[in-house]
């Protein structure tokens, strides 16, 4: 039978969290995860479809076991009114990234091809500086960013992970439905 | 009930006696005025002026574990709410229903680093079930009723509600309400139950064990786990929590199992095929090194918590719900069970059992002994009371011996800090006991150590006349650290010696109460006898024992189960 003393090593897990929209309810969230040490890869948070009701999408990096234990501890939070994982599969996410590129003027027409290859835009431009918005899954941002390393990466501000599932099921337990 | 246009301190009032609470554990200060002006000339609940805020706060969980009702303490804001944490932690860790109530400065000023200003809530946030700083007075009734609704249900726990004092002094039209509507909470759990696997498992088991924690004292399933244990006929063994939740006087039950446990206990885990865990939480005083933890057992895990299944051993089969609903469902089933295939043959395994009680009993011999012996103390108040006592303790050396030989009968019994381990409870929770058991028997057993750290509260049992009777083991050290120097520190008692230092017996003298020593056997008896006879106040015993004498069996932390050093 299984002692969970050694913990194995994590991969990624999307966890998504309906929560009361009420003072301190980030403090509370935040700190059981690094009171348990559980370690957070990105957390967001921001209004739902209800003034009342916030939406935090918390990426971890843990093994699926602990990912469990972690629902089960953040379920016990009274604010918090539903916590699941969303499976890999029914999962759409995405991310919103800034990046502030210092880089000569002669480069910014190659900048914007580039650009326009991840479907990002350039938001801001002058003389010797642009900024470059871009959104979509973790992955192609993170294959935006090494492309634009070539060109000066002075600043980058990523938004961390949203996710809803896809279909008809949602978060919202009958009563709020 | 009926409107009515008051304060948010008398609503405060007004909605502990809606809750139907008979004491409140406290002292006031600067900004909870409001709310003890409230309370001024309140029969009930009655206030308990205590000496420092953690006394209050252990004496609440003293009288919650007593009775199985809502503690509830009150501190001012500040250090009156600090020193309320280590008893809320505590309370938290031992799930111990309790209610605190803390003043803040008026909420113009918090946030400012005003006078006695503390950030309670932030302070308490991982210790409390859940916490609320009140910023409108408008939600104090709904706020107080959610909160002893939370901290009484599911897995019972501290609550603090923090109210700054101009909403103390603000009127408004006051309501309580008749239900908490909560969206986020919602004890106990949904999920379906497995009856039928754990009870194949049950039927399927050749050397199956029955694991008792303080769950079953929080369900007060007492009954239902006799009628399971009776069915089933496996042995039964304890966590500390677990002492009387199955009779330590049965042969079935072999006490106490984990650090401190018996070796047959401890071999019998070890060897067992399956574990049924009731209202338990395989802490690591019980479980020692996880990966070598009783290997061959499957793992029926019954709990009220879900977040507790599968958190430290995978349960082969977790049954989430309450012990005293869920246990009979299971009992039935596995009533069936045997009916339709028989029963399984328990014969070899009870023997084995048996044989390792008989080859490693829990031992130690007074006679010959220059000086008193812990454990003999301990047997000998047992035998002059026939048991018949609420049994409370420190923490340390005399809180494992009280666990090891005290036997209790019945429930809540024995009441101590488990999982905190906070040393100076025994006094505290002494008071809380005797107020909430009046008619009964109250005795402590602490250390000198333990005692030395909330002595100043014997001036509440003084003014409220608690007859109860603290044994003070005193070996003139901090007893169970100096045993680890003695085992793992090659004897260097780095700040573990007490001094001599004070005399218990003045002590207890310049306190208006009775105080008495021993030092031998003939003088325990005597003593033992004065104390019991002592009704008009609390009697401080000291009871000076071998300095040397240590807790046996240990299992050293971090090492296997059966891996036991009994000092032989």
């Amino acid at each position: 039978m299984e002692r969970n003393e050694e913990k194995p090593n994590g991969s990624s897990h999307t966890i998504s969290l309906l929560v009361e929209n009420k003072p301190g309810v980030l403090h509370r969230i935040a700190g059981l995860f690094s009171r348990r040490g559980y370690n957070i890869s990105s957390l967001t948070v921001g209004p739902t479809e209800r003034p009342d009701y916030s939406r935090m999408t918390i990426v971890v990096l843990l093994s699926t076991k602990t990912v469990e234990q972690v629902v089960r501890q953040v379920q016990k939070l009274v604010p918090v009114v539903e916590v699941r994982e969303l499976s890999p599969q029914d999962l759409i996410e995405r991310e919103l990234m800034l990046v502030k590129i210092r880089t000569p003027e002669r480069n910014h027409a190659e900048l914007r091809a580039l650009a326009e290859t991840y479907e990002a835009t350039i938001v801001d431009v002058s003389p010797d500086a642009l900024v470059v918005e871009a959104s979509g899954n973790a992955g192609k941002l993170d294959a935006l960013e090494d492309r634009l390393r070539a060109f000066g990466i002075q600043e980058v501000c990523r938004s961390g992970r949203i996710a809803l599932e896809r279909g008809f099921k949602t978060l919202a337990p009958p009563s709020l439905k | 009930m009926a409107k009515e246009k008051i304060t948010g301190a008398m609503a405060v009032r007004r909605a502990l006696e809606a809750e139907g609470v008979e004491y409140v554990f406290g002292m006031p200060g600067g900004t909870i005025l409001p709310i003890y002006d409230a309370m001024f000339g309140c029969v009930k609940p009655q206030q308990v002026l205590i000496r420092h805020e953690q006394v209050g706060g252990h004496a609440a969980e003293g009288f919650a574990l007593a009775t199985g009702r809502t503690g509830v303490c009150f501190g001012t804001s500040g250090p009156g709410a600090t020193n309320l944490v280590t008893a809320i932690a505590d309370a938290y860790m031992d799930s111990v229903p309790l209610v605190a109530i803390t003043g803040n400065v008026a909420t113009s000023l918090i946030g400012s680093d005003a006078f006695q200003e503390a950030d309670i809530t932030g302070i308490t946030m991982p210790i409390t079930k859940h916490n609320w700083l009140v910023t409108d007075v408008k939600d104090l009734p709904r706020i107080l009723k959610e909160a002893f609704y939370i901290a009484r249900t599911g897995r019972p726990g501290p609550v603090l509600v923090d109210i700054p004092k101009d909403i103390q002094n603000t009127e408004f039209e006051f309501e309580y309400p008749d239900s908490v509507s909560i969206p986020g909470y919602h004890p106990p759990v949904r999920e379906e139950p497995r009856l039928k696997d754990a009870a194949t498992l049950v039927r399927g088991a050749s050397r199956p064990l029955i694991y008792l924690g303080g769950g079953v004292r929080t369900a007060g399933a007492h009954a239902e786990v006799a009628a399971f244990a009776e069915l089933i006929g496996a042995p039964v063994v304890t966590t500390l929590h677990g002492k009387g939740a199955f009779p330590e006087t049965s042969p079935q039950c072999l006490g106490m199992f984990g650090m401190h446990g018996s070796k047959f206990a401890n071999f019998a885990v070890q060897n067992s095929d399956l574990l049924i865990a009731l209202g338990a939480r395989f802490d690591d005083r019980v479980t020692g090194k996880l990966s070598t933890f009783a290997p061959e057992a499957k793992v029926i895990h019954l709990d009220v918590d879900p977040a507790e299944i599968s958190k430290l051993v995978t349960a082969t089969v977790p049954l989430v719900g309450d012990l005293k609903r869920l246990l009979p469902q299971l009992t039935e089933e596995v009533r069936r069970l045997f009916a339709a295939q028989g029963r399984p043959d328990l014969e070899p395994w009870l023997k084995r059992v048996e044989a390792w009680r008989e080859k490693h009993p829990m031992k130690y011999t007074q006679v010959g002994q220059k000086y008193l012996l812990p454990q003999y103390v301990i047997e000998a108040i047992w035998k002059k009371t026939g048991g018949k006592a609420v049994v409370t303790t420190g923490v340390g050396e005399h809180q494992m011996f009280a666990a090891q030989w005290w036997k209790t009968s019945g429930p809540r019994q024995f009441i101590t800090s488990g999982g905190l381990g906070t040393m100076g409870f025994c006094l505290p929770a002494a008071i809380g006991i005797q107020l909430g058991r009046p008619g009964e028997l109250v005795i402590g057993i602490d250390g000198d150590g333990s005692f030395q750290m909330t002595l100043q509260d014997l001036a509440t049992a003084r003014d409220l006349n608690l007859p109860i009777k603290i044994f003070i083991l005193n070996n003139l050290f901090l007893g169970m650290v100096r045993q680890w120097q003695e085992l793992f520190y090659e004897n260097r008692f780095a700040q573990t010696p007490l001094s001599d230092c004070p005399d218990f017996v003045k002590l207890a003298d310049a306190y208006g109460c009775l105080g008495l020593r021993a030092r031998t056997v003939e003088e325990l008896d005597q003593v033992i006898d004065q104390a019991l006879a002592n009704d008009s106040g609390p009697t401080i015993i000291d009871v000076r024992v071998r300095r040397q004498e240590k807790v046996f069996p240990m299992v050293p932390a971090g090492a296997p189960l059966n891996d036991m050093i009994d000092g032989e």
